[in-house]
């Protein structure tokens, strides 16, 4: 191999996405192992419409991407966010019952009026998270955590517990139907995507967002005021999980007050690091969320498909998040790379002493 | 007094990747005396005191203790051997009492665990030798000042019967009464035959306690001195590395400047202090002038340098810019007044290492026009353009992390990001430390041709002669307040700003030992 | 000298006893404004619905929350040293289930019961080496530990798995009649709940008595200073997370034991009703203050609070969460106030 296709190799390799790749087709690989046309596509005549096991991985995407999104922008900044999952609930609640009292199953009115209702209060939920953080200065943790608690407690009280279903076919569409042949629901998750890619890296939005996560000091110094950006950051995340919500409610068009959305956090961090992003904050990568989401839901897709009880699946991604945190944690790098440095001597002990992040006033 | 020295070191050397911190330096400490260690930044001070106590393994060197060779892995090593270090930052836990605090890891175990009124009985025995057996070990430790807290950390070095007490930096949070107390309480401890350590960077405090000095420069040994072998002027002159003679022959070429000081001045900031940091100070700054602030370490140059800026927020006095009063609380604003503040300390509040050369160049210009306006990539690309070929940046290679870069060329994007943003007044603290001589030269030529354009400067600096060099007036700190003010010109020579920070008050220096004697 | 030296023994008299009193105690503060808060719901309840005062209603309260109260004393540990561990809730329900399928399958039910602690305890450690050794910051160590527990506990059962109705493991919920009362009104206890009692007394010993709960504090109030002064840190946080997987595994025996079965569902939420329990007693959640007993006021709390909900009938269950999640984040802000206040 010439000099300039060991580099474009060595580049792509080393683009940190990379193994979300190469997971998903070995994921793919082993379902084609057990069923050799796993992987055909077919297309419905009348319809026009794409149907097939990857088909259904797209669709089952999209909810995971658009956290996965959210959480990439929150975890940039240095925080976390444990409530995605029950925001992704309360939306879904309270566009059910909306659209329940609206009665009528075909309008158009009603299913954005039960849209906007949904962002709107999962972006205000969000909101909230990003007040708490950055003007109260409680920890990104325990606010999500209140968060995760009361936002389904919420659901519930809007469902008054049950798990209200309603009719309405420009709602159902959107998770059920097709556009150009393939599900509505991934091409809406994607547009979305690229429309957030566009306002975070056309605008200084990113540029500042990873400054903060990198060094809240010196960004500090620059002139950066971190307040208001931690706070478009965390609503940004409430809107997302809000769609996300509607994605989930509308398949079966019936929200699961205790399973919707469910668990979805560690999906969205997973997704997150596989993807590139380093859980401690600073530079991130929606490409890499997006790879992660995908892999994601392959691997659910896969679990099921291979006959693996999906209860094993959490245990499964809690191992990798464990495993990528000791990757990525500095005694394993300096290790690995003292490995590499076979010439240098090794580093002399020095007793580390803990540093705790700046806290840095807005 | 023919005593052996309690801890002698010998050839210390200590290197970290690129900078070799302790160069072959002899150090000993003696029974009975205060010995103070002196030096610079990047002298090697807190350096040494560090591989003495087990924090740092020695690359080359011999520690003896009362004649023993030993190798400490790990302070609670340095603890069991007889050495004590209290640091500047009171490493006491707050939310603990003062007596547990006196007693943690040392506490009296009985069968049913720990007899705290036991506990509690040494911790006020040692509280007692330090003229402390009043106070309630009881109380909580918060709810005392500073300086008793740093009674306590020191009582903590009586429960382990240490021979060697290090004293970093004690006195920067206290008042003068309270440094009286405590200088009576080295004495005393001194006097019962403790050898003592005691780095600081307050001049007048270091002579009126130490009996033996040294100074260290750039990682090597430069001298030990007995107190009254040496002046002040003479020992300013080790530390800075230049002697008297040379200093007196470092000359301004700068002609008296014939500035118009009637005008309005650019900034002004009246009564302006912080509790810690700062006493209350005046300054005026005229526009296209260069004002250089001279003095020693922690004189409070950076200190005021931030509260010009906005980093920090003043406790007291008033700023005004262009005569209009002014709020300067966070970089922020001071960036929207057009003050631009290029920090000494590059590291943690310079560069954002993993953002790229272009990044980190138009970050503070971004930051001022909000998220939502971003600079356009043709703009960029000339901010880029102008400031990688003026500061002559080596890679000229925009899209690189800036953290692959040298110190050097840090130094001079970091430079760029704040030029970048057109400020009517610059602050440059230490601009040219930790750099090649190349790139030295390059700055200063750069400040002396701004300040030509009508920019004002304040420029800060340990190096004295780069600040009578390029200065039009010379702003003098010591011991956190400014002590004169020199208008530069053809007479004016380092040694006149030496023997400004040397100069001191004698009546401070004999309160103590009149009290004694009565 | 300064001021706020006394250089003399105080000069006696009531004024300047209260003041020392004052002093010592104002750190137990929030646990006193705790117990006043439980005092006060007992209170209210009494006159609300009636039928809170009395020998029944105290024992339930007792008895149905014993499992609270030593999750939360377990969570006290961790806490006090500036961490925390969301893993508890998954901790049960894993050591439940796999202590239940031990004994169906034929193990001696105490031996289970020990198995039980201590795979609480291989969690615990799972988790101290992943957060002292690895840097791994505590909430997310313990969330891949708690999603760990809650998935393998899915993959040993789905459904419940109930122990044998005359099963040796079911005496730790025998209740034992201390004061027989007319009709059902009865003083009950039972070993659950003595172990519970027992766990807390010795927890208070350990904090307050030996070298070990000393260094816990220390390290709460400032790690770096525990460091310099030569505590071993390292060991210490370890220990304390192992402490609280312990005590998550005694509590998923006292909790199988109660209902007799145990499932993979168990435990959901619970770390979050810990957490509130040790908040509400007065424990800060940066690290350096709070008291067990304290925790055990929180349980309480928490627990008279679910009972009068309960009883109320006006309120809906669902609410139960949000009321929860209101009061820490309540207290919470609360500590935030005083400390932003004392740093002026």
């Amino acid at each position: 191999m010439n000099n300039r296709a060991r580099s474009w190799v060595s580049g792509v390799v080393r683009r940190q996405y990379f193994w979300g790749i190469v997971g998903i087709l070995v994921l793919l690989m082993l379902n084609t192992i057990k069923k050799p046309d796993y992987l055909a596509i077919t297309m419905n005549p009348a319809t026009g419409n794409l149907a097939g096991n990857l088909i259904d991985i797209l669709r089952a995407a999209a909810p995971i991407l658009m956290i996965a999104i959210g959480m990439a922008l929150v975890i940039a900044t240095g925080g976390i966010d444990l409530s995605v999952g029950s925001l992704m609930v309360v939306a879904g609640a309270v566009s059910m019952e909306f659209l329940k009292a609206a009665g009528d199953a075909s309008s158009v009115g009603a299913m954005l009026g039960a849209l906007g209702l949904a962002l709107a209060l999962s972006g205000i939920l969000g909101a909230v998270n990003g007040v708490l953080v950055s003007v109260v200065g409680l920890q990104p943790f325990v606010t999500t955590l209140v968060m995760m608690l009361a936002g389904r407690g919420v659901a519930k009280v809007i469902t008054s517990g049950q798990n209200t279903s309603a009719s309405n076919d420009p709602f159902r569409w959107i998770a059920n139907g097709y556009l150009f042949g393939l599900p509505a629901v991934f091409l809406i998750a994607i547009a979305i995507v690229v429309l957030v890619s566009l306002v975070v890296r056309r605008s200084a939005l990113g540029l500042m967002i990873e400054a903060i996560g990198i060094n809240p000091q010196a960004s500090r110094m620059a002139g950066v005021k971190p307040r208001g950006l931690i706070i478009s950051v965390y609503t940004i995340g409430g809107v997302l999980a809000g769609i996300a919500g509607v994605f989930a409610v509308s398949s079966a068009m019936t929200v699961d007050v205790s399973r919707t959305g469910y668990q979805i956090e560690l999906d969205a961090i997973l997704a997150v690091v596989i993807g590139g992003t380093a859980l401690i904050g600073g530079k991130f990568s929606l490409g890499g969320a997006t790879v992660g989401a995908m892999l994601i839901a392959t691997l659910d897709k896969t679990v099921v498909f291979l006959g693996v009880s999906s209860s094993a699946t959490p245990a499964f991604k809690a191992a990798v998040i464990i495993v990528i945190c000791l990757l990525q944690s500095k005694r394993v790098r300096t290790f690995i790379s003292r490995r590499r440095a076979r010439g240098t001597p090794p580093p002399r002990p020095v007793e580390p002493l803990p540093v705790r992040k700046e806290e840095v006033p807005a | 007094m023919d005593r052996p020295p309690i801890v002698e070191m010998k050839g210390i050397s200590i290197e970290f990747p690129g900078v070799k911190a302790l160069d072959d330096v002899d150090f000993r400490l003696f029974p009975g005396e205060v010995h103070s260690l002196l030096g610079e930044n990047g002298a090697g001070k807190s350096t040494l005191i560090k591989a003495l106590t087990g924090v740092y393994q020695l690359d080359s060197g011999t520690i003896l203790v009362e004649g023993e060779e030993r190798r400490f892995r790990s302070t609670a090593e340095a603890q069991a051997a007889g050495i004590a270090t209290v640091y500047q930052e009171i490493n006491l836990c707050p939310n603990l009492t003062v007596g547990e605090n006196v007693m943690l890891g040392h506490e009296v175990r009985k069968r049913f665990g720990i007899d705290w009124r036991a506990t509690h009985r040494l911790a006020t025995e040692a509280l007692a030798k330090l003229g402390l057996g009043g106070l309630d070990p009881r109380r909580p430790l918060s709810s005392i000042s500073l300086a008793l807290q740093q009674l306590v950390a020191i009582s903590r070095a009586m429960v382990i019967n240490a021979k060697v007490l290090i004293l970093d930096e004690p006195t920067s949070s206290l008042d003068a009464a309270e440094v009286a107390a405590l200088f009576r309480i080295i004495r005393q401890l001194r006097d019962e035959g403790v050898a003592i350590l005691f780095v600081s960077h307050f001049l007048d405090q270091v002579f009126a306690i130490s009996d033996r000095l040294t100074v260290l420069r750039n990682g090597r040994f430069e001298g030990e001195y007995l107190r009254g072998d040496i002046d002040r002027a003479t020992l300013i002159s080790k530390m800075i590395g230049k002697d008297l003679d040379a200093l007196k022959a470092l000359g301004s070429s700068q002609p008296t400047a014939a500035r118009d000081r009637s005008a309005t001045p650019l900034l002004t900031a009246v009564g302006i202090g912080r509790k810690g940091a700062l006493q209350p100070t005046d300054i005026d700054v005229h526009p296209g002038e260069v004002v250089g602030f001279a003095g020693l370490l922690g004189s409070g140059r950076t200190e005021l340098a931030r509260l010009l800026y906005g980093a920090d927020r003043p406790d007291s006095g008033q700023v005004l810019v262009n005569g209009e009063p002014t709020h300067l609380h966070t970089p922020a604003d001071g960036l929207e007044h057009g003050i631009a503040y290029a920090t000494e300390n590059r590291r943690d509040d310079g560069i954002i290492g993993d953002l790229t050369v272009r990044e980190n160049l138009i970050l503070a210009v971004q930051a001022g026009r909000g998220w939502a306006r971003p600079l356009p990539r043709r703009e960029q690309d000339e901010i880029v353009r102008e400031y990688l070929t003026m500061l002559n940046v080596r890679p000229a290679d925009p899209d690189r992390p800036i953290k692959e870069l040298s110190g050097g060329n840090q130094q001079k994007v970091l430079l760029g990001r704040w030029l970048a943003t057109n400020p009517r007044l610059l602050i440059l603290d230490e601009p040219t430390r930790g750099i090649d001589v190349g790139a030295k030269a390059e700055i200063q030529e750069e400040v002396a041709q701004l300040a030509g354009d009508g920019m004002s400067v304040i420029f800060i600096s340990s190096e004295i002669e780069e600040v009578v060099r390029l200065s039009e007036r010379i702003v003098v700190l010591k011991d956190h307040h400014k002590v004169g003010e020199l208008v530069n010109g053809p007479e004016v020579t380092a040694q006149q700003i030496v023997e400004l920070i040397a100069e001191h008050d004698d009546s401070a220096e004999h309160a103590p030992l009149s009290e004694e004697a009565a | 000298m300064n001021a706020t030296t006394s250089t003399r023994p105080p000069a006696g008299g009531f004024r300047d006893l209260t003041g020392r009193v004052w002093q010592m105690n104002r750190r137990a503060l929030p646990t006193m404004a705790a117990l006043v808060l439980f005092v006060g719901m007992l209170g209210y309840g009494e006159l609300a619905y009636g039928r809170i005062l009395q020998y029944n209603t105290m024992s339930n309260l007792l008895i149905n929350n014993a499992h609270l109260i030593l999750i939360a004393v377990g969570l006290t540990f961790v806490i006090l040293m500036g961490g925390i561990d969301l893993s508890v809730g998954a901790v049960i329900a894993f050591a439940s289930v796999a202590g239940v399928m031990l004994v169906n399958a034929g193990w001696n039910p105490w031996l289970a019961a020990v198995m039980m602690v201590a795979m609480g305890a291989g969690f615990g450690a799972i988790a101290g080496a992943l957060i002292h050794h690895f840097d791994v910051q505590p909430f997310i160590a313990t969330l891949a530990t708690m999603f760990l527990a809650r998935g393998l506990a899915s993959m040993l059962s789905t459904v419940p798995e109930r122990l044998p109705a005359d099963s040796a493991l079911r005496l730790v919920n025998h209740s034992f009649k201390l004061i027989d009362g007319p009709k059902v009104n009865d003083l009950v206890i039972t070993p659950g709940v003595i172990v519970a009692g027992l766990v807390v007394v010795v927890s208070v010993f350990v904090l307050h008595r030996t070298r070990f709960g000393r260094t816990v504090y220390a390290i709460g109030g400032s790690e770096q200073s525990a460091q310099m002064m030569g505590l071993p840190v390292g060991q210490t946080k370890v220990l304390a997370y192992v402490i609280s997987g312990s005590l998550a595994g005694i509590a998923a025996v006292v909790y199988t034991s109660r209902l007799g079965a145990a499932q993979n569902i168990t435990g959901i939420g619970w770390e979050l009703d810990a957490i509130a329990a040790t908040v509400i007693g007065g424990a800060l959640l940066t690290g350096g203050a709070g008291f067990v007993l304290g925790s055990v006021v929180g349980a309480l709390v928490i627990g008279l609070m679910t009972v009068l909900i309960t009883r109320d009938g006006g309120i809906p269950p669902e609410a139960t969460t949000i009321i929860t999640g209101g009061i820490l984040l309540v207290f919470v802000l609360l500590q935030r106030g005083i400390i932003g206040r004392n740093r002026q």
